[in-house]
Parts: structure tokens; sequence; C-alpha cells
């Protein structure tokens, strides 16, 4: 008798055409592996190591895509840049160049199917399992082994079920998901562990919203955090024109999962992670109380950078200025994402709010190149970490929280709860 | 294989920023530079120390060690370093697998048993941490078949360019690994 499979097991048993368990390394082949501007260079050391030379397996199944440190802002940035270039030129490989966005948005834009295996050289690679794909990040010689060979292997992660159950209310968003289950949990909370998400709320999760968490299962040390393949997938493929390649994928009733958490959404309030961790959380209507000023605001990531989000900031910041003293920094997730806020008049409501418009990229989020911060100063990112030095200043603060939180936060120029802005 | 060296201890949750600070991304390419900033943001005194070669240092650390980004350069740095193995409660995983990938072990064990300064000799064949300060013992946690087998290679591109290919004996019969750190 057929013993029901969780959704990690189903995509790799489906790959290798047998039955998988939790527990099990197997050896798979992989379906795309990318590497970004920052890890791109030591991976590709690694495969002349590996080969003897400048070689991939497929090399219309590995990409590098120029998001961390492009334009250069540095010259041992433009000299990185140059080496991922000529790379290109001598394998054949897929490049995204600087301003096409975010590798983790790009790449279930236009590549990422369900039931794919994916890996890369950047730890928010686990983003694509939103869409029912074992993607997961890895190191810069196991992302070269991969690109190679075309295959890696994986041990079969056990399985944490989350069941979402409830309405969001007001204010809240995807965002406090993920952050109330970092709370419970704990940044090691998931460690090795597939974490999958099911329950009657998520079926009113767009793919925007469940990329927010699946992002984020990164943050509770998860081997990746995934959402069934759904009706909601098969409309997001087909506005990117790939509806053809959608399949359903979802687990098995019958499947073994280490452990079952409930999260009961109705109850969720608007919530920020405070320095100098992920797993650090308090509710934004107590951090407001502290009477937090804030410098910088930034909306962005391959977190919270997609359409839906800046949607979110510019239903707050329409007809609104942001508060004299705060800056705020837009990067949009990818030119797609760009190209419909434009066109829906989103860009323009941002702008006249006085928001600075990046382009498609990481931005200030790595700690590289852009809106680093000062001694001292204080940023509200929508990004999906806050650690000690993240934003390229280990005595800066970074808090972590929704986009609806960091447009209210902008426009007060301290930290608030943005329910009151909602209704 | 036995290594001693003197511990340095650091906290739980320390992160791959913590230890291979963004701010130095334009050094990735230059790690005989880029090493002198190892572990900076978790303690400024540890980089010069290290460097100085006068003495081995093994890096102890708590909860979750490494977590956060996925840059290799972390574990490559600390290895640079001189630092012969780390040691922590427990590791995050692309980390852990980074370690190893690169020849350097990483060993779960009990981290409050150890306290900054103690002499430490670690046999991680037996899995044995010998306390030579406190003259204690302490056993650590199993290295996963496959992760030993990459390491006793010096690293898995070894073990790949000595075999041809990417292959476990574990994968080809589909047998449980076993409930270890992996």
């Amino acid at each position: 008798m057929r013993v029901g499979m969780t959704l990690a097991e189903k995509i790799l048993a489906d790959k290798l055409g047998r039955e998988v368990r939790a527990g099990e390394i197997v050896i798979c082949p992989v379906d795309l592996a990318l590497v970004q501007d920052g890890t791109g260079t030591l991976t590709f050391d690694v495969i002349r190591q590996l080969m003897g030379k400048d070689t991939l397996k497929h090399p219309d199944r590995a990409m590098i895509v120029l998001d961390h440190l492009g334009p250069p802002g540095r010259p041992e940035y433009a000299a990185m840049h140059k080496r991922l270039r000529d790379f290109v030129k001598a394998t054949g490989c897929l490049l995204a160049d600087v301003g096409e966005g975010i590798s983790h948005v790009l790449v279930s834009e236009r590549y990422v199917k369900p039931g794919d295996v994916v890996v890369g050289a950047d730890s928010h690679t686990n983003t694509a399992a939103g869409m029912a794909a074992f993607a997961t990040g890895m190191g810069s010689t196991d992302t070269a082994v991969a690109m190679a060979l075309g295959k890696q292997w994986f041990r079969v992660p056990e399985t944490i079920r989350f069941e979402l159950r409830g309405p969001l209310p007001v204010g809240v968003s995807s965002k406090d998901i993920i952050l109330s289950i970092i709370g419970t949990i704990g940044e090691d909370g998931a460690v090795y562990k597939a974490m999958e998400f099911g329950g009657e709320t998520i079926r009113h999760l767009s793919m925007d919203a469940r990329f927010t968490i699946t992002s984020m299962a990164q943050e509770c040390g998860a081997k990746l955090g995934l959402f069934p393949s759904d009706e909601e997938t098969r409309k997001w493929m087909r506005t990117h024109g790939r509806e053809k390649e959608w399949k359903a994928l979802a687990a098995d009733a019958d499947s073994t999962t280490e452990r079952a958490i409930e999260v009961d959404c109705s109850r969720l309030e608007p919530l920020m992670a405070v320095p100098h961790t992920p797993g650090n959380i308090k509710r934004a209507i107590e951090v407001e109380q502290e009477g937090v000023k804030v410098d910088q605001v930034f909306l962005g990531t391959c977190t919270n950078g997609r359409l839906e989000d800046l949607k979110a900031a510019a239903q707050i910041l329409k007809g609104r200025r942001i508060a004299k003293g705060t800056r705020m920094l837009v990067y949009p997730g990818s030119r797609w994402v760009y190209h419909q806020a434009l066109e829906e008049g989103i860009i323009q409501i941002l702008e006249e709010a006085g928001a600075v418009i990046g382009h498609a990229a990481c931005g200030p989020c790595p700690g590289m190149q852009f809106g680093l911060l000062s001694d001292g100063e204080v940023c509200v990112a929508t990004q999906n970490r806050n650690f000690k030095g993240r934003m390229g200043n280990p005595n800066s603060f970074l808090y972590l929280a929704s986009p609806w939180t960091a447009a209210a936060t902008a426009v007060e120029g301290r930290i608030v709860d943005p329910r009151r802005f909602l209704s | 294989m036995v290594v001693r060296g003197k511990a340095w201890k650091f906290g739980d949750f320390i992160s791959t920023d913590l230890i291979a600070p963004g701010r130095y991304a334009h050094l990735r390419d230059n790690l005989p530079e880029f090493v002198k900033h190892v572990l900076e943001d978790a303690d400024t005194h540890f980089a010069p120390a290290a460097l100085t070669g006068d003495q081995t240092y093994i890096v102890v650390g708590g909860r979750n060690f490494g977590q956060g980004s996925s840059r290799e350069h972390a574990a490559r740095l600390i290895k640079l370093a001189g630092v012969p193995l780390v040691l922590a409660k427990g590791f995050a995983r692309i980390f852990y697998r980074n370690c190893f990938n690169i020849g350097m072990p990483a060993l779960t064990v009990d981290t409050d048993q150890i306290a900054h300064g103690d002499e430490l000799e670690i046999d991680f064949a037996k899995g044995v941490v010998r306390n030579l300060t406190r003259k204690t013992e302490l056993t650590t946690g199993r290295i996963p078949p496959v992760m030993l087998s990459i390491l006793q290679e010096g690293g898995v591109v070894e073990y790949i360019k000595k075999r041809g290919d990417l292959v476990f004996e574990e994968a080809t019969h589909g047998k449980k690994a076993g409930r270890g750190a992996l």
C-alpha cells in the first residue's frame, strides 16, 4: 500500500521516480541553480577547481543575477561583475543584468514551476518554494557542484506542518504571520526541516503574500517553506505567461509530519522584529509606545518587494507626505514589478509622497552599498533579517515590518501601528 | 585526528553577517585581506589575536551558529584564520554544509561546559572534546556518515574528484541516514 507523502517528499520522489522518506539521503537532478553577484565568483572558482575549466552541465539551467552589487559603487564590485560576465561568455549560462531584479523574484516570475528542484548560492533561494518547488539555499561550493554536475545531494527533510486558520484582521499581512511564527518557534525552531503551510487561510493568500512567508522560512532555520500549488499559483503563472507549466501539487492528507502547529491568524496584530535578530518579536503598538524615531524606511527585497507590497505602501502614502527628517527608499523586486507599479500609478504615489525610487535590486538589505546607515541611526525595513551590521553598520538599529507598518512609520517619522491608517 | 587549541567563546545566534560583514563585500575576492575582519562584529579582538599565529584558537559558539546568509566566505574566513574546527550547541544548516565542504569540521557539543580560554583537545573521530583546563570530557554529536566521508577527503571537491562523480553509498540504497545533525 502506498503511504502518504509530505510535499517535500513528493517533489523529490517525482524527480527520482521512486518513493522517498524523510531522513533519506538522495542525489537529485537540479532544474535550476543560481548565483548572485556576491556569491558567484567563489562558485566559479570552485567549478574551475572541480572541472579544470569553466564548464556547466546544463548552461540553460544555470543563472547569474546581478542584484546585490549593481550598478557597481566600488571598483572591486565592477571587477566581480566583469568576472561574472566573462563566465557567461565562456559557458552560455543565463544572465539577469543590473536592474532586472532580485534573483528570487525573477526566478519565480520566469523559470520555476511546481515540482522543480532549485538551488542557489543565496539563503533566500527558498522563496520559490512558495510555488511548490523544492527550492533551497546553499553555499558557493554546493552550488558549484549543482551547476557543474547538474545534480546535488539532499537529506530529505522532516516536515513541520503549519495550519493557518481564520481571516487576517485589518492591517495584518502575511509578514505578520511569519514574524509571529519565528517569534514562537525561534530562529532555530525549524533547522533542517521543511515547513509546510496549509489551512483555510492560505486560500486567501496571494502568491506575493506567500512568497513573503517562504522567504522568511530561512529565518527560523528551515531548509525550505512550502506552499501547495493551487488556483492562486495557476493565476499567478498565467499573469506571467506560463500557465501551461502549471500543475496542481499538494501533500497527501495521510502524510507523516514531525509536528503540526496551528496559527490563529484572526488573533494576529501588526508585528515587528526589533534589533538585532528576526526572532526578537514585539507588537507594533508596543514599539510605538516606546517612541522610536526613524531615520530611514526601506520598502523592497525578496520578502516584500512585490507589486502587492508596493500597493500596500501606496494605500497609506496616497495624498500624504513622508515626515521631515525621515527618508524612504523603495527598490522594486523586479523589472516586471517596476513596470506594473508605473502603469498602475503606484510609483507616482510613492514618489509624490517623497520616497526615493531605486532600480529593481536588493537595495540596502545586504548592507553593501545602497542606503547604508550611520552610527545610531534607525531603519524600519520590509526585509527579512536585522542582524547587527546587516545594513552596513553594526552601530545602527534595524526593525523588520510589513509594508503597511513601514509606510505608516514613514508618514509619522516614528514607529507606529499602521491600523489607524486603514479602515 | 586530534587537534588542540584554546577556546574563543562566542554567544548564541552568531550570524554570517557577524562573521563576514556585508560592508566588506568588496573583499570577497580577496580573502587574505577579508580575514582581518573575520568575526569582527561579534568580537573585535578575535581576528587580530588569531592572525598573530602564536596560538591555535577553537571557535566555540552557542545556538544556531552561522545563521543567516549562505555566504560561504564566513566558513572559509574562519578556516583561513587558522581555526581547525568550530564547536557549537547547534549550527545553521547552510553554514554546516559549507564547513564540511571546505574540510573544516563543525561539531555539536554542550558548549556551556567550555569557558573562554579553556584549553581543548578534540578527537573528532572518537567524538570527544577534552577540556584540559577543567579536566572534563564532553561527547560530541555524531557526524552524519555523508559529512564524515566528505571530511575524510578534505572537502567535497576532493571527494568528487577522487570518485569522478557525486556518489554516496547511502543514496544508492535509499536507506535511512538516521537523525543526524543534517
